[in-house]
């Protein structure tokens, strides 16, 4: 049987994308010092919004009259989606840091919640499809067998790498960055210089969640497009784990991406070819049984505490 | 105000002025109509008890909290502090007492975080090293915060202030955590200030480093201002009368004090360090009579908290003899056990270890005492026995709850240490170990558990006391021993040792004479 | 004017009692709203949804039947839960559960009896148990997220099951279909007890909420339990060993979700098939729990608000034509305001007239 390398690297970077990007998003969420769980529930807003957009704005009823609006769809897909995750995000959001409720509870309940609104909206979509948004470059160098490796992805793939670089750059050189991580590692100093936690944490979950909004329409646009239920399929879980996995750290969150996006390519070549010699479910639950094998393996080791931004997961009470 | 033709006849305005400052909070007036002038270059004390309104006067001043009612003048003009990037516009710095710092960040970060000057690395890197030269201070901005010393830590609160070229300096409560070497080289650089122009508010309950440094003091007392005394005429005892309010109550112990037997010892107590950040305690040696009260002290950081752990039971010693109570080897036993043998403990952290904040006093009572005072049968609690005794804890110790079943959170810290106090000691323990026991706990509830400690010593219970209060344990121990990165000293008796000599032990070298003079003389010439 | 929270000196109590009764009348208010606007019978939904198979009796046993395992499963996520040990994976001992259940009916085929069944109720305690034993071992041990490392097994769990029921475990004589051979008479527990339209599962759920008030209300293990969660220093310094209070409440949650999943399996559908991972009750529980305030028998009257609005769901379906996913947001909104309304049991609105003479520091002006 030929392997044809091409391909299988064309498919993995395909899967990592969506956790790549939902990823980013949140590793900036928890350096504030937030953990919003609820990415799931972002990225099935941020899909089901996105497929919608595009959906109506590539409808012939529109484009006869305005042919850019056609053309622009999945843009605008993409666009809608990272607002319908930023919004879901800034429900989140309210809730805890205005609220002061418990982040773990309110991250699932947007997860349910996300889920919920995206099969109620989905509904009228079932079987649905629009055109994959998935080229950028023009054919010459897109289709060509080998330069596709480089040029022949969907614009959100190089969108994710770019943004990775972004985040890198942020955290690391940039005054705002700075303030950033010195929220999630001690609130209530920050708050005493006099920078604005609260406000900080907002902006760091509007992120997060237009993010993972994005990674959502990624399924819907790129991926399968064509609306089905649960489309993601715990892979914002994947995602929460990835960060975990990079000790929080934007290169190591690059790598880490590839590695579980290779499982669940694994994953798919198993189904397809058949490694008879285990069933089929062993390799649909690979991805899974890795990210609790890497998470143990990452958390054990002592400085793996030590890089967790201090404030993770609780609530800033300045008047406690 | 200002003369209109600068005739040196007119005194310059203060620096600082408040008129008629006042603020409340849920339940409480924390400043009731304060008025305070701070003159350029001087250095003015801020003096009161713990909650008299000290720490919610600065606050304002520095933007972090606004007034209900009042005026600011700054050089003579109302000016309005809305945040504390305004505050250090105007050229307010300030010094907390609990520093405003990011453990996993450099010390260049961390400075630059403090600043709105917006520099690169490289210039924030060049001013930090000649601010440090000018005043004689040491420090590295490379090294990440985590792995400094507490006193290299204000250091770097100080740094950031000193960088703004601020007009008033305010100090909070700074020596709380320096040896008293560290706290004369901090004097140094204040005074240094001070000549060059700056005002300096010292905010301090420390009677004798006011009297040492400041040109005059304002005294709060429940809020309000209840004197102004200049230090150098005033004695310690009239300016604690001023603070207190009250003529001071000394504490009342019977004159010949004997001791019984040993009741309670450390025996080469070791203990490796947890985490990166934890100090080991190495060979710890100590004995306590019955009667008697030993007291550690030392700078916060040096391993304090990790013998407490290790003496409560929160943290087992490595073999069984390291700990003895009455005799027998307790070193291997938990918190569970070593309660039912006599030896019950306080830790320094009221909210959050020694007591649940959301748990009702009752429950508080349950977490230590249930054992011991015999709420169980079968796993299950008694809530009228617990009750019972969360009564009587409230009762004997005079604390103020509404009652019984009101949450822990629900009550001022010196109520609650009272409360906290008072679960263990009418356990009626065979030995007691309490660590920072009146910290942040105003007098009159101060007093009354250190005369309860003293009580319980008469009654035959050994008692070891750790603080950082070196004037709290000079007035309650009998013996003493300074902690110093985790190993302890010889044991000296109160009353024949000298506060330099702890000072320096407090710094580094254990009665090692030919060491702790080589030390001596080092720090005059290169001080810490 | 402006309103501000201020801290209260204590919790209120009333807010507490209040608080879950005014987040689901709230969702009713706020559904039947929104869903009229985008183009449904809002309170026509709303009525179906909640108060439908509480008046209708023929809709009772589907109430109670979906009522207990989400009692059984919130029992023992109130008990983590309040430690702040979050068993999100509940679900998948749930499956696992089940699983066992089929496991033992099938290397006992043939026979039945007393003894078959008691193996059966606890191989699903068991399994449950030693599901939760993965991230209980991963947590105290390696430090791990339990909330990642549970979750993660519902998916491996979901995926065993398919290989069990496509595999192992298939019957023989059932076409291919990915199912078990259904249980023998002598391996079933009732659907039903005496006649009512209670499942035995439900009567467990009621004793054992009452067994887990005590337990955690007034005995030395809850308090450990409530103190971990609260404050885990001071757990330590009053002799609680926070690793051992991990695996006891971890294994204890396991074993009620496993507990679920072998009575959904022994008394209702008396097979394992892949329909087994669609009722989601594992994640339902969460809901469940939190509605209850963390309290069993608040947990109680969760379970039966939530089991009435999903059956109301299947009502308001036919009946409404809203689409399958509108209990899922009902329940979703009805967490949400529960968690929402927490921040009133912490602190009270204060309105602040703003009196400009009096105010902050004189200006200049």
């Amino acid at each position: 049987m030929n392997f044809d390398f091409v391909a299988a690297i064309v498919t993995i970077v395909g899967v990592t994308t969506p956790i790549l990007l939902a990823a980013t998003g949140e590793l900036i969420v928890e350096k504030s010092g937030v953990l919003n769980l609820g990415v799931e529930g972002m990225m099935l807003l941020g899909a089901i919004a996105g497929f919608a957009a595009t959906f109506i704005a590539s409808d012939p009823q529109y484009s006869d009259s305005a042919p850019w609006l056609g053309a622009l769809a999945p843009w605008l897909g993409v666009v809608v989606a990272a607002c319908a995750g930023a919004l879901g995000a800034l429900l989140f959001g309210f809730m805890v840091l205005t609220l002061g409720a418990n982040q773990v509870a309110t991250g699932l309940a947007l997860v349910i919640f996300g889920g919920g609104v995206s099969s109620l909206i989905g509904a009228g979509f079932i079987g649905m499809a629009v055109t994959p948004f998935d080229q950028i470059f023009p054919d010459n160098l897109a289709q060509d067998p080998v330069l596709k490796l480089v040029f022949g992805y969907s614009p959100l793939v190089y969108f994710a790498f770019i943004m990775v670089g972004v985040v890198y750059w942020f955290l690391n050189k940039t005054r705002a960055g700075l303030v950033l991580r010195a929220v999630g590692e001690n609130d209530l100093s920050a708050h005493s210089i006099g920078y604005s936690v609260i406000g900080v944490r907002y902006g760091a979950i509007a992120f997060g969640g237009a993010m993972a909004g994005i990674a959502g329409s990624y399924f819907s646009e790129v991926i399968t497009p064509l609306w089905a239920e649960q489309m993601t399929a715990g892979r914002g879980w994947i995602a929460l784990a990835l960060v975990v996995f990079s000790g929080w750290r934007a290169g190591r969150l690059l790598a880490g991406a590839y590695f579980f996006g290779l499982f669940m390519t694994l994953e798919l070549y198993a189904k397809a070819s058949g490694f008879s010699f285990l069933p089929s479910q062993f390799w649909a639950a690979m991805p899974y049984v890795m990210a609790i094998v890497v998470l143990a393996v990452m958390s054990a080791r002592e400085s793996g505490r030590a890089e967790a931004p201090a404030c993770l997961g609780k609530n800033f009470t300045p008047d406690a | 105000m200002a003369g209109s033709n600068g005739t040196a006849s007119e005194p310059a305005p203060p620096r600082l002025e408040l008129r008629g400052i006042t603020k409340r909070f849920p339940g409480v007036l924390a400043n009731d109509n304060v008025h305070l002038a701070v003159k350029p270059g001087e250095i003015h004390a801020l003096l009161g008890e713990n909650g008299a309104g000290k720490s919610t006067l600065v606050k304002m001043i520095y933007g972090i909290l606004s007034p209900d009612s009042g005026e600011m003048l700054w050089d003579g003009e109302p000016v309005k502090v809305q945040n504390p990037r305004a505050a250090r516009k105007l050229g307010v710095g300030m010094v907390f007492q609990h520093f405003s710092l990011f453990e996993a960040l450099t010390v260049l970060e961390n400075i630059a975080l403090g600043l709105d000057a917006k520099l690169t690395n490289r210039q924030l890197e060049a001013e930090i090293l000649r601010v440090l030269d000018l005043y004689g201070l040491k420090l590295d901005p490379r090294r990440i915060v985590s792995t400094l010393s507490v006193g290299e830590r204000q250091r770097i609160e100080i740094v950031r202030a000193l960088l703004l070229n601020p007009r008033l300096l305010i100090m909070d409560e700074p020596t709380s955590v320096l040896t008293p070497q560290e706290v004369e080289q901090l004097f140094e650089t204040l005074r240094k200030l001070a000549a060059e122009g700056c005002s300096i508010l010292y905010i301090s309950h420390k009677l004798h480093e006011i009297i040492a440094l400041c040109d005059t003091a304002t005294i709060l007392r429940g809020g309000r201002v209840v004197g102004e005394a200049d230090p150098k005429k005033e004695t310690s005892k009239s300016m604690a009368e001023l603070m207190i309010g009250a003529n001071l109550k000394e504490i009342t112990r019977s004159a010949s004090r004997t001791f019984g037997n040993e009741k309670f010892a450390a025996r080469g107590l070791n203990l490796p360090k947890r985490g990166d950040f934890g100090v080991a305690l190495r060979d710890v040696n100590f004995s306590v009579r019955a009667g008697e009260i030993l007291g550690v002290a030392g700078v916060a950081g040096n391993g304090q908290n990790e013998l407490m752990e290790a003496l409560s039971g929160e943290n087992l010693a490595q073999n069984e003899s390291a700990i003895v109570l009455e005799g027998a080897s307790i070193g291997r036993f938990g918190p569970n056990e070593r309660r039912a043998r006599g030896l019950c403990a306080v830790p320094e952290e009221r909210n959050g270890h020694a007591a649940v904040r959301e748990f009702t006093l009752v429950d508080n009572g349950v977490l230590t005492a249930r054992r011991r005072m015999g709420f169980l049968t079968n796993g299950l609690i008694s809530a009228a026995k617990a009750t019972v005794y969360a009564n009587k804890v409230i009762q004997v110790f005079s604390v103020k709850a509404v009652s019984s079943s009101s949450t822990a959170g629900s009550l001022s810290g010196g109520n609650l240490q009272k409360f906290i106090m008072g679960r263990e000691i009418l356990q009626e323990p065979a030995a007691l170990v309490v660590s920072q026991p009146t910290w942040g706990v105003d007098a009159g509830a101060a007093a009354t558990i250190r005369q309860a400690i003293v009580d319980l010593s008469a009654r035959g219970c050994a008692v070891l006391v750790v603080s950082q209060d070196l004037d709290e344990l000079l007035e309650l121990c009998d013996s003493l021993v300074v902690i110093n990165l985790g190993t302890l000293s010889k044991t000296m008796k109160v009353g024949e040792v000298s506060i330099e000599e702890i000072g320096l032990l407090m710094g580094g070298v254990h009665g090692d004479p030919e060491a702790t003079a080589h030390m001596t003389e080092a720090l005059h010439d290169h001080p810490i | 004017m402006i309103i501000r929270f201020e801290k209260r000196r204590e919790p209120s109590k009333v807010m507490q009692a209040a608080t879950p009764i005014g987040a689901v009348v709230l969702t009713m208010i706020v559904g039947a709203i929104i869903f009229d606007l985008i183009g449904y019978d809002g309170p026509r939904a709303v009525k179906e949804i909640f108060f439908t198979p509480i008046f209708a009796s023929y809709k009772w046993q589907d109430v109670a039947r979906k009522a207990a395992p989400l009692i059984l499963i919130a029992l023992g996520l109130c008990l983590g839960n309040r430690a702040k040990v979050w068993n999100i994976g509940a679900e998948g001992q749930y499956l696992v559960g089940g699983m066992a259940g089929a496991t033992v009916a099938y290397f006992t085929a043939g026979h039945g009896g007393v003894w078959v069944i008691a193996l059966m109720i606890v191989a699903g305690l068991v399994a449950g148990a030693l599901w939760a034993a993965i991230p209980a071992f991963l947590k105290t041990r390696l430090r791990v997220n339990e909330i990642l490392s549970s979750l993660m097994l519902v998916y491996v769990a979901q995926q065993l099951l398919g290989y069990l029921v496509t595999g192992p475990l298939k019957d023989p004589n059932g076409q291919n279909f990915p199912q078990t051979a259904p249980f023998a008479d002598g391996q079933r527990l009732p659907s039903t007890l005496w006649g009512t339209p209670i499942p035995p599962g439900l009567v467990a759920a009621f004793v054992l909420a009452f067994v887990f008030f005590i337990v955690m209300e007034r005995s030395e293990f809850g308090l450990g339990v409530r103190a971990i969660g609260e404050a885990p220093k001071a757990a330590r310094y009053g002799g609680y060993d926070a690793n051992r209070l991990i695996w006891q409440t971890l294994m204890i949650s396991g074993a009620m979700a496993g507990l679920a999943g072998l009575l959904e399996v022994d008394s209702q559908t008396f097979k394992l098939d892949l329909g087994f991972t669609t009722s989601l009750y594992g994640f339902t529980a969460i809901i469940v729990s939190f509605l209850g305030r963390l309290h069993p028998l608040g947990a109680v009257l969760a379970g039966l608000v939530l089991a009435i609005s999903s059956v109301g769901g299947q009502v308001a379906q036919t009946a409404v034509h809203v689409p399958y996913a509108t209990a899922g947001i009902f329940q979703a909104t009805m967490l949400f305001f529960i968690l929402a309304s927490d921040v009133l049991v912490r602190k009270r609105i204060v309105i602040v007239s703003s009196e400009p003479a009096r105010k902050a520091l004189g200006g200049a002006a």
